[in-house]
């Protein structure tokens, strides 16, 4: 008898978890935001130009800004006289599930798009195009991943770029020390310190890096693009109606030509907190994905 | 939990795919095989540590008892350098400061410096703890132990001693399951252990729960062992009569 009421206990409470991220599904993120007189966006502490904090509980950068336009598009849309951005801020371990279950009602980070997130979340057309390159001290005379052979190379934990080092490595024969720094931070001052000869990131978070050390002419970005990815903001799945509204939004930024503006204003010009700039014109890629947007994931870009 | 995919652990690092019997073979990992190796990892730098913690720590313990100024001075000042400053905090000047400071340690492996820093820190806890363990003895055990002719070495081995780390087995335990969750701290300096584990490959598989899920289970495990060993070691060593052997 008292096996089967734990059992009944057990599907209840199994019912209940199953059951929650219908519920924050069923009623749709534009309802949400009309009732609630809010949207809540989800921002990075440090994502080099795209979304970071300036102190404060302030947050910044272009995927920032962009989401604060589409969110003013979405005033107007529902004509709403007032509506409060709540900042939170989100990592790369809790992002998705923080937007599945309705906590963060639009992402704004630096979150890539891929087929194995698609499962789990959406993502507006693609913004911003990242390249994998590779950083190296200028003096020390490495111009490709060949060079690399038996050398130190220094990458962030929880990131892509592990698993891209690990692939390669085993694609060329190239055998890599991958030396895992804890945050990008971190990592680059393994590189600065000499304990790696190269840091493989994510391009705009290496420029942003050498840009705000003691001496940027120390280090160089180096070789090939390791990797292109579809970095986009994110938003629930199956809910078309706000994903148009945050589509066609971004689309009419990029066909007036904001687009390229504000990305002149966060990777080009020098930026808080330090006034530092970043100096990564838009690559072709991006501006592929601007001339024909898309939500491809990065399997397609791999394709290529 | 209806969307749960323990099949996770069978996806080949590199190309994802479901792996037959989810052990890969050579050159191929799975996150399984990868689970394995972290584990190792973790269990390898907490016993190393547990061991220059305890010889350290009972050292320095020991060394805090004695009836000489300057041996209690240092054994104050090093419990107190070891034990005031974060353990996250420890592990980045051995990593990073220490080798900038001494050349020579630029090429000695980050594995070793963890297992140091780890240990020494740990090694002021154990030290406080062994203190403790000595201070409660009687005075006249060690006054009996002179007035028999021991010198005072002979009299810390055979009478103090083996009554002191009786007594501090307890607190030695927890210490020891401590160390097991403290060596977490190791992903900051790239020991491919438990907790880096955790972060990559949730990042990889996008399946968090059931990745944090196995490695809590493992961190459980390793900590709930060797709190058996030393409850099976507290049996074997207790004395009849004595504090906490009597029954």
């Amino acid at each position: 008898m008292k096996r089967i009421a734990v059992l009944q206990r057990l599907t209840f409470i199994a019912g209940l978890l199953a059951a929650l991220p219908a519920l924050a599904q069923d009623s749709g993120t534009l309802k949400k935001i009309k009732d609630g007189g809010a949207a809540t966006m989800g921002v990075r502490e440090s994502s080099g130009g795209l979304s970071f904090t300036v102190g404060d509980g302030k947050f910044a950068g272009f995927h920032v800004e962009l989401c604060q336009r589409v969110l003013a598009d979405v005033q107007k849309q529902l004509g709403m006289a007032k509506l409060d951005i709540k900042y939170q801020p989100v990592t790369s371990q809790n992002r998705i599930p923080l937007v599945q279950n309705g906590t963060v009602d639009i992402e704004c980070g630096s979150t890539t798009n891929n087929a194995a997130r698609q499962k789990d979340v959406a993502f507006a057309v693609t913004t911003y195009v990242e390249e994998v390159r590779i950083a190296v001290k200028a003096a020390s005379g490495i111009t490709s991943i060949a060079q690399l052979n038996g050398k130190n190379v220094a990458t962030t934990t929880g990131t892509t770029s592990v698993q891209l080092l690990r692939k390669h490595e085993r694609a060329t024969g190239v055998d890599f020390k991958e030396v895992f720094g804890k945050d990008h931070a971190d990592s680059f001052l393994l590189l600065e310190s000499g304990r790696a000869d190269a840091f493989v990131m994510d391009g705009q978070i290496l420029a942003g890096n050498i840009a705000k050390s003691k001496n940027p002419a120390d280090f160089k970005i180096v070789g090939e693009v390791l990797a292109v990815e579809p970095i986009a903001i994110m938003i629930r799945k199956d809910d078309p109606a706000f994903k148009k509204t945050v589509d066609d939004s971004l689309k009419a930024l990029i066909k007036s030509g904001e687009m390229a503006k504000i990305y002149d204003k966060w990777f080009m010009q020098p930026i808080p907190p330090a006034n530092t700039r970043i100096g990564l014109p838009a690559s072709e890629a991006t501006k592929a994905a601007w001339a024909n947007p898309n939500d491809k994931p990065a399997e397609d870009y791999a394709k290529k | 939990m209806s969307n749960w995919d323990w099949q996770v652990f069978c996806k080949d690092t590199i190309d994802g795919e479901i792996v037959a019997r989810c052990f890969g073979g050579p050159g191929d990992l799975t996150y399984l095989d990868w689970l394995l190796s972290a584990w190792g990892w973790t269990l390898s730098v907490s016993l190393l540590a547990l061991l220059v913690a305890l010889a350290f720590g009972s050292i320095m313990g020991i060394l805090r008892t004695a009836p000489n100024r300057g041996l209690v001075l240092l054994g104050n000042a090093w419990t107190e350098l070891f034990r005031n400053i974060p353990l996250l905090v420890q592990i980045f000047l051995w990593y990073h400061v220490v080798p900038a400071l001494i050349p020579p340690l630029r090429g000695v492996p980050s594995f070793i410096l963890v297992v140091l820093g780890l240990g020494l820190f740990t090694s002021a806890r154990i030290s406080e703890q062994v203190k403790a363990g000595i201070q409660s003895l009687p005075r006249g055990q060690r006054m009996a132990g002179l007035a028999l002719g021991f010198t005072l070495p002979q009299t810390y081995r055979h009478v103090i001693l083996p009554m002191a780390f009786r007594i501090v087995i307890p607190p030695l335990t927890s210490e020891s399951m401590n160390i097991v969750k403290n060596s977490a701290v190791a992903f900051a300096v790239s020991i491919s252990e438990l907790t880096l584990f955790a972060l990559q490959a949730q990042e990889e598989t996008a399946r968090g729960i059931e990745i944090y899920l196995a490695v809590t289970g493992l961190y459980f495990l390793s900590a709930f062992a060797l709190n058996r060993v030393l409850h099976f070691v507290e049996q074997r060593v207790r004395v009849p009569g004595m504090i906490g052997g009597g029954h």
